[in-house]
C-alpha cells in the first residue's frame, strides 16, 4: 500500500476545557445520584435469591378469583378510557390557547403553557389522592385523575403539533382577511389531525398503565388487588394481577401501534 | 454590474385619473440587526395593472408582497392598499381590507387532508366566518356554487372531491389560484406562482392565471424568476436591486441588458 500524502485525521477530537469539565460534573452528579438512591453492591448480589423466594412462592399464578379480577381489569380499562376521552376532548380547546401564533396572544399561551407543565408535574398518583379527597374513594376519582393527567400530556403536544404545521395555508386565509378562529379550524386542526390522532393514542396507553396501580389509593382499578396480594403474602394472586396488567398494557400498545401506522403510516 | 442609475419611465398618459390601489413609500425593512432588506422603496400601482417584481434571489421580493398586504410590518415608510393606510388600521378593519385581497404563493398552501373543495371555500373565509365555511361538506349552497365555479375557470371541476394531497404540483397551483379568485379579489399578490413547477407546467399555470385576472380586472403584483413571464404577462416591471427599486418602466421599454444588469 502507498504511504499516504498527507497525514490521516484524527480519529477523534480532543475534547475541549469546558467540555472536559462538563463531562466531569455529569460523572460526579450520577455518581452523587446512585449515592444518595442508596447504591449496594451487596444487597443487589443478594437479591436473586431473595426473587427466586418470591417467584417459587408466587408460582403457578393464583386462578381462584379470576373473575373478579378480570372485572377489577374491565374497570380499569374502562377508567383510562373514560379518563382519556374526557382528557383528550377537553385537550383540544386548551391547546388552542397554548400554541404560540394560533389563537391568542404570547401572554394567554405562556400562561397556559405553565399551568400545563404544572399539571404534568405533579404525578398520576398525586392526583388520584387530590381527587379521593375531592369526590371519595372509587373509580369516579381515578377517572378524573387520568383526565387531567392527559390534559397536562395532549394538551402540551396538541399545542406544538399546530405550532408545528405548515405556515403556508394560514398565511394564504390571513391575506384573505379569515379569522384566527377559522385559520386555526380550517388549515391548522386539519393539518395536525394525523399528530393529534398518534399523540391521542399515546396517551390513551399512557391512561392504561396509570390506571393499573390508581387502585394503590383507592382510586379504583385493579391496583387494590395487587397491594392486597402483597400485603396478605397472596404472592400468587399478585403474579396474577401482574401477569393480567403486563398482558393488558402490551395489548394497548400493539393496538395503538398498528392504529397508528394504519392511520398515518409508519412516520409516528 | 449594478445599475447606475434607477431606471424610471412613467406613461405620461391618463396616470392622474386612474385609481391607484397600492401605493407605497419609503418603505425600508430590516430583520434583526442585519442590514435592511430594502430601504426607502416607493411605487404605485394602478387599479388593473399587472406589476412584475423582479430582483436576484435575497433582494427582499417576498418580503416587499408581504408588506404591501400588510403580513409584514415595514420598519419604516407606508402602504395604502385600495385607497386605505394599513398602519392607520384596526384588526376588524384589516381584515375587512383583506377580504378585497388574495395571495398566491410559491407553493401551493393547500392543506392536504381536505378536499379540492374544501380548500377553495376557505377562499371564502375573509368575507364569511363559522364552522359553515370550515369543510365543504357543511358549506352553504352559495359557497359551494362559487367554489365550484372558480373550480371550473382553472378546469378542475371533476376534481372537487379529490384530496388536495392527490393532485400534482400544477393541479395544486391551480386550485390555489381558484381559492385566491373564489372571492372576487380587486387586489393580488402572487408569489412566484410557477417556482416549484416544471417549465410547462409554469407556462401553462402562469398563462391561466393572467388570462384569468386580466379578464376579471384584478390588480395583480406578482414575482418570477422568469424574466420572460415578467415581460410578458406584466404590464410594468419593477426591478429590486440593492434594497432599492432599480427599475420602474413599462415592460415594453425595459431592455434586455437593464434586466441582466438587475440579476449581476
Amino acid at each position: 500500500m502507498d504511504s499516504p500524502a498527507r497525514s490521516l485525521p484524527h480519529r477523534f477530537n480532543r475534547p475541549g476545557g469546558l467540555s472536559f469539565v462538563s463531562y466531569v460534573i455529569v460523572a460526579l452528579v450520577i455518581l452523587w445520584s446512585l449515592e444518595g438512591a442508596g447504591w449496594s453492591l451487596d444487597r443487589l448480589l443478594s437479591s436473586p435469591p431473595k426473587l427466586a423466594d418470591f417467584f417459587s412462592r408466587a408460582w403457578p399464578p393464583s386462578t381462584h378469583n379470576l373473575d373478579r379480577l378480570a372485572w377489577k381489569m374491565v374497570e380499569t380499562l374502562q377508567i383510562a378510557v373514560a379518563g382519556a376521552a374526557i382528557g383528550i376532548v377537553l385537550s383540544l380547546p386548551i391547546a388552542l390557547l397554548a400554541a404560540r401564533g394560533v389563537l391568542v396572544g404570547r401572554g394567554v399561551n405562556l400562561a397556559v403553557r405553565v399551568i400545563l407543565g404544572f399539571i404534568r408535574a405533579v404525578p398520576d398518583l398525586a392526583w388520584a389522592l387530590v381527587f379521593v379527597v375531592a369526590v371519595g374513594l372509587g373509580p369516579f376519582a381515578g377517572m378524573l385523575a387520568i383526565a387531567i393527567d392527559t390534559i397536562g400530556f395532549c394538551g402540551r403536544f396538541f399545542a406544538d403539533d399546530m405550532e408545528n404545521t405548515d405556515p403556508g395555508p394560514a398565511e394564504a386565509l390571513t391575506a384573505t382577511g379569515a379569522r384566527r378562529i377559522d385559520i386555526a379550524a380550517s388549515p391548522v386542526i386539519p393539518a395536525a389531525l394525523p399528530a393529534f390522532v398518534s399523540t391521542s393514542l399515546f396517551g390513551l396507553e399512557k391512561a392504561v398503565r396509570s390506571s393499573t396501580i390508581l387502585g394503590l389509593v383507592g382510586a379504583g382499578g385493579i391496583g387494590i388487588e395487587l397491594k392486597v396480594g402483597f400485603d396478605l403474602f397472596d404472592y400468587p394472586t399478585a403474579l396474577t394481577v401482574i401477569l393480567m396488567i403486563a398482558v393488558v398494557v402490551i395489548g394497548v400498545e400493539q393496538i395503538g401501534a398498528v392504529l397508528r401506522h394504519k392511520i398515518i403510516g409508519p412516520g409516528r | 454590474m449594478p445599475l447606475d442609475r434607477p431606471v424610471t419611465r412613467q406613461k405620461a398618459t391618463d396616470a392622474g385619473l386612474q385609481v391607484i390601489d397600492l401605493q407605497a413609500s419609503g418603505l425600508c425593512k430590516r430583520f434583526g440587526k442585519a442590514a435592511p432588506v430594502f430601504s426607502g422603496v416607493g411605487f404605485s400601482i394602478r387599479q388593473g395593472d399587472c406589476v412584475a417584481l423582479v430582483g436576484a434571489n435575497g433582494t427582499g421580493k417576498s418580503t416587499l408582497l408581504r408588506c404591501c398586504l400588510g403580513l409584514i410590518a415595514p420598519d419604516a415608510g407606508r402602504v395604502s392598499l385600495l385607497g386605505v393606510t394599513m398602519a392607520d388600521l384596526g384588526s376588524a378593519a384589516r381584515r375587512e381590507l383583506r377580504s378585497r385581497t388574495g395571495l398566491v404563493a410559491q407553493k401551493h398552501n393547500l392543506v392536504p387532508r381536505l378536499s379540492v373543495l374544501s380548500n377553495v371555500i376557505h377562499g371564502l373565509l375573509g368575507r364569511h366566518s363559522g364552522p359553515r365555511y370550515w369543510v365543504q361538506g357543511l358549506a352553504p349552497a352559495g359557497a359551494r356554487a362559487a367554489a365550484m365555479t372558480a373550480l371550473e375557470k382553472v378546469g378542475l371541476a371533476d376534481l372537487a372531491l379529490r384530496r388536495a394531497d392527490q393532485l400534482s404540483g400544477g393541479q395544486s397551483q391551480r386550485v390555489a389560484i381558484a381559492r385566491a379568485l373564489v372571492c372576487n379579489p380587486r387586489f393580488l399578490v402572487a408569489d412566484e406562482p410557477c417556482a416549484s413547477l416544471d417549465p410547462q407546467a409554469g407556462e401553462e399555470v402562469m398563462a391561466l392565471f393572467m388570462a384569468l385576472v386580466k379578464r376579471e380586472g384584478v390588480t395583480v403584483l406578482f414575482t418570477s424568476h422568469n424574466v420572460q413571464h415578467a415581460l410578458s404577462f406584466g404590464d410594468r416591471i419593477l426591478g429590486l436591486q440593492g434594497g432599492r427599486i432599480a427599475i420602474d418602466a413599462p415592460s415594453a421599454e425595459v431592455t434586455a441588458l437593464e434586466m441582466a444588469k438587475l440579476y449581476g
